[in-house]
């Protein structure tokens, strides 16, 4: 990805969110889980706010997909969670091009919060926990990791 | 012309830190993970390694770091708030920034070397307020509390040798500061008791249908429609029912942008711009910085030709609270 690249603002029609409630959701699940573990295993997420997001229940949604995706921190892993049996802890909803730009670091999260692209309910505090867990993340430099910097 | 004001940005993270100075910042400010500064957030802040490791990167670069110890010592505690005066000597920062007298005359005796500032937390807004920190306690720089007009400003700079620091953008409050309580009157807590405003744990979101809640403390704050741009959820930014009417009562969420006024500001000998922030991600200090380093200059060449470019305010509004920014009381007519 070039380093002028910017990720616009953009919404996908809505059909596709149709298409996607349909779907099975656990690839979403896995991939997200996959990368925080990735994350873990690299060391970049740091151990003093690790213990405070233990059992808790995370979700996901990508709202012009339809996707969504659980998942849980336990025993010092990220895990999936296919059937949720309660409300999540702390609950993220978005469109793609919402997400896509925070993980490029090209969006503040409260930015998008005050603009209303982003969605946080559930658990205020460990919301500004993550937000400031993955805020803290120095990622490693290109070319690594190109999908992740702008 | 007087020589351009020092950029100083926010810094809640090491990554936020870097793009700061990688962005332009001639200084950085900072706080320790704990409640001697006024951003208390969890998961916010440095420890001794990501503070070593910040102050060295800002130094390589030949630019300054700032620590923040802007809270006051709490009754019984008072040992905590005079160790991070002395942790802050001990890892090298170029100054520190208090609120608190005790905690002045606390550092002047204990580290007569290092180079104090007085935080918008101490609430000085006459030069004579100024001028008595000088004497009494050797500060070297005061931030002034957001309340004043262009004017005004100018007036306490010709009758003072300490230098001045303005807040050049970021998100208002009712600017109260240093001796606001709003936040305890609905949670038992606010900045100068535990180092936050509006702490987390008592904020709640809640999705209604066409509607967002915020909740402080189970106070209902503000219910913003689909369409409406949102604000932290302190009580300052509050929408109230007054003798039936609902509306911001005391203040509505937005931004203060000096942009337009950038040439007065350096004309009357400001030392220092300051960006309002801590709490935000790496990718806002680094659109304010570039933003409000490119401004200034440009001023380099000569006033004359300033001109705000509209790429410029379109960066700042976009990442302003409530979407909407002012000039504040610098422009205020009335004093």
């Amino acid at each position: 990805m070039s380093p002028n690249f910017v990720i616009p603002r953009f919404r996908l029609p809505a059909f596709i969110a149709g298409i996607g409630q349909k779907l099975p959701q656990w690839p979403h699940a896995l991939v997200l889980v996959g990368a925080l573990n990735a994350a873990l295993k690299m060391k970049l997420l740091p151990e003093t706010e690790l213990t405070a997001l233990e059992d808790k229940l995370f979700r996901v949604r990508v709202l012009d997909t339809g996707g969504e995706a659980c998942y849980t921190f336990s025993n010092g892993l990220f895990r999936p969670v296919f059937r949720p049996q309660r409300e999540p802890d702390l609950a993220f909803a978005a469109n793609l091009s919402a997400y896509l730009q925070l993980l490029a670091r090209q969006e503040d999260p409260d930015t998008l919060f005050f603009n209303r692209e982003l969605e946080i309910t559930g658990d205020t505090e460990l919301g500004l926990i993550v937000k400031n867990m993955l805020d803290a993340i120095e990622w490693p430099a290109l070319p690594q990791f190109p999908l992740l910097r702008n | 012309m007087p020589s351009l004001p020092d950029l100083v940005c926010p810094a809640g993270s090491l990554p936020a830190l870097k793009a700061a100075i990688d962005n332009g910042a001639d200084a950085v400010y900072l706080g320790f993970k704990n409640d001697t500064n006024a951003r208390n957030f969890a998961g916010l802040n440095f420890d001794q390694k990501s503070m070593t490791d910040g102050i060295r990167y800002a130094h390589a670069k030949g630019r300054e770091v700032l620590l923040a110890i802007n809270t006051f010592a709490q009754a019984g505690r008072v040992a905590d708030w005079q160790k991070a005066v002395d942790a802050a000597v001990d890892q090298g920062v170029d100054a520190i920034i208090l609120a608190d007298v005790g905690l002045l005359d606390y550092a002047v005796r204990r580290h007569p070397q290092q180079r104090l500032h007085l935080s918008v937390q101490g609430s000085a807004t006459s030069y004579e307020a100024i001028n008595f920190c000088q004497r009494e306690f050797g500060v070297r720089r005061a931030v002034l509390p957001r309340v004043l007009t262009l004017a005004q400003v100018e007036h306490v700079i010709r009758n003072t040798s300490v230098e001045i620091e303005v807040f050049g953008f970021g998100s208002l409050c009712v600017m109260n500061e240093g001796r606001c309580w709003l936040s305890s009157y609905a949670c038992g807590e606010s900045p100068n008791t535990v180092g936050a405003c509006s702490p987390a744990k008592y904020v709640k979101w809640d999705k209604q249908p066409g509607a967002m809640e915020t909740r402080l403390n189970g106070i209902l704050i503000d219910r913003f429609g689909d369409d409406e741009p949102a604000g932290y959820p302190t009580l300052c930014k509050g929408r109230f029912d007054v003798q039936g009417e609902t509306y911001y009562a005391l203040e509505e969420p937005t931004s203060l942008n000096v942009l337009s006024i950038l040439p007065d500001i350096v004309k009357i000998g400001v030392r220092a711009i300051k960006v309002e922030g801590r709490q935000r991600s790496p990718t806002y200090v680094a659109q304010v910085t570039r933003t409000l380093r490119a401004a200034l200059d440009s001023l380099r060449d000569g006033s004359e030709r300033f001109h705000v470019k509209p790429a410029w305010q379109a960066e700042l509004s976009k990442v302003s609270e409530g979407s909407q920014a002012t000039l504040g009381a610098y422009n205020r007519p009335w004093r």
